[in-house]
């Protein structure tokens, strides 16, 4: 059997899928509480055409995605916060238009051998090792903010007329979680793919949500869940020579169904 | 602490308010006292909840003014003395996974400031305040498997955790048994008596608040009605607030 650690670039890979694995529950939760998992999704596609931004110009993909990204999150949620538009209008308006963005972007820049594929689908093979650097940087800077303002995010997520009432920021902090989330799926690109990135964030939540457990405990759970899918969803990927985002969400949607079968027969 | 119930804690100024064109709060001027426990009671669309969100700040008035505890409530510190319960029906989500005492702590978030975690003190009241409104057996129960009268508990004693000096309640016992709203009516008035809790309750069941506050406002776009239930109850007043044609319903 190879020796997954002999590899270079597996080292990197499981060093940012731990780091993704830490990161996609804490925003997840609050994207699945709040029914914003549609904007994860649009976040990713507008992550597309800044990684076609980057490799038409020459930049690195990753960095460029992520000033698309969050640039993007501030235009939904105050689009969202004026209330001219429905929500959702405002995300597929972004939604659409950023992949007819990336689509042309990418058709000007063919011929200069890019893997499209790995952007879609993700691939460990596109890790860097100065992303990693990045990557890691950005993963400290979200959870530890995240964890931070836990305790008024739950709030807002639960009621948010109640938390503005109680004398929470609630527009900073919706401006604030946005911005992270966004960078949350801009580093994530490179592990599970644009297509593949609101499964990462939302399914280990709608999982952990499942078992019926406190606030806390559900966080808790929905990390183990996810960094043991990341994990072995990049395993397997070495392996089996499959796509790793393929593998990780599989593994996901095979666990949630284990948990909902199992929860079923105790009742 | 001793009470003095003719000390103004919240003003209202000749407060108007439309949504667009129609108009829904006309000139209304009403002032409310420590210790108070008023009633704002009048039909579905006459502004009861349009006034309550002005009062916390979720709505701007048209043109009038609200004076919280003698400063015009522009900033947030003012809000952070009252607590708010909102109707529980539209605002909450069952699936939402958080314990009882995890909702009930919500409610000190606000007073703590960003970047501060709870301290001991901080429990201790959290505590206290589902002692209060006797749900502090159930704190690891998961919100959403309570009973819809429970869950009105554990909102209340949210607001305990903030230790506010006024409870706003809006239409707090709709959906909820006969049974459940003796008990609840009854942890009001305790609340009022016992902590000198200023209460303000949205409700359209007059029948009820009238006998449970002591003051009631009628609102219908302005206020109609100000005073003692017993001088409501007053056929003659009813008749004129209703108009002549109200029916009457014999036993």
């Amino acid at each position: 059997m190879l020796n997954i650690f002999q590899y270079e670039f597996m080292v990197r890979g499981i060093e940012v899928g731990l780091l993704i694995g830490l990161l996609a529950p804490l925003i997840g939760i609050f994207l699945v509480l709040r029914r914003y998992s549609l904007i994860a999704d649009t976040l990713a596609h507008v992550s597309l055409a800044g990684v076609a931004i980057g490799l038409l110009v020459g930049l690195n993909p990753l960095l460029t995605a992520l000033g698309v990204s969050v640039a993007s999150s501030v235009a939904i949620e105050r689009l969202r916060q004026s209330r001219k538009i429905y929500g959702e209008s405002a995300l597929s308006i972004f939604l659409s238009g950023s992949l007819a963005l990336a689509v042309i972007l990418l058709g000007l820049s063919r011929g200069l051998n890019v893997d499209l594929f790995g952007y879609l689908f993700g691939s460990i093979l596109t890790v860097r090792q100065s992303d990693i650097y990045l990557i890691l940087i950005l993963s400290v800077i979200v959870i530890s903010l995240l964890l931070a303002f836990l305790k008024e995010l739950t709030f807002i997520s639960f009621d948010e007329e109640a938390a503005f009432v109680s004398g929470i920021p609630v527009r900073f902090l919706n401006i604030f979680f946005i911005v992270l989330a966004a960078a949350a799926i801009a580093v994530s690109i490179p592990i599970v793919g644009i297509l593949l990135i609101s499964a990462l964030l939302v399914l280990p939540v709608i999982t952990a949500i499942q078992l019926k457990k406190s606030f806390v405990q559900t966080i808790i759970f929905a990390e183990a869940i996810s960094i043991i899918s990341v994990l072995s969803g990049i395993v397997a990927s070495f392996y089996l020579n499959i796509s790793s985002g393929g593998a990780i969400v599989l593994i996901m949607i095979a666990i949630f169904f284990a948990v909902l079968f199992l929860k079923r027969k105790r009742y | 602490m001793s009470v003095d119930h003719t000390k103004n804690i919240i003003e209202i100024k000749s407060v108007s308010f439309a949504y667009g064109g129609t108009p829904v709060l006309n000139n209304v001027s009403l002032n409310i006292h420590e210790g108070d426990y008023i009633g704002v009671i009048g039909p579905n669309g006459g502004g009861k909840t349009t006034l309550l969100r002005i009062i916390l700040g979720l709505l701007k008035p048209t043109s009038g003014a609200v004076k919280l505890f003698g400063t015009p409530c522009l900033c947030r510190k003012e809000w952070s003395r009252l607590g708010y319960v909102p109707q529980k029906a539209i605002n909450f989500d069952p699936l939402f996974p958080a314990t009882v005492y995890e909702v009930a702590a919500m409610g000190r978030y606000g007073k703590k400031g960003l970047l501060r975690g709870l301290n001991a003190e901080d429990h201790r009241v959290i505590a206290e305040s589902l002692g209060r409104v006797e749900m502090l057996e159930y704190r690891d129960r998961l919100i959403g498997d309570l009973s819809g009268g429970q869950q009105q508990r554990v909102f209340i004693a949210r607001a305990l955790s903030g230790e506010p000096e006024v409870l706003l309640l809006d239409e707090p016992t709709i959906g909820i048994d006969l049974q459940t709203q003796e008990q609840f009516y009854r942890l009001l008035k305790k609340l009022n008596k016992e902590l000198n809790l200023t209460l303000i309750l949205i409700s359209h069941d007059i029948g009820v608040v009238a006998g449970e506050a002591t003051e009631i406002a009628f609102l219908n776009q302005s206020i109609q009605y100000y005073g003692d239930p017993s001088g409501f109850a007053d056929e003659k007043s009813l008749t004129g607030l209703y108009g002549s044609r109200r029916p009457f319903i014999a036993d």
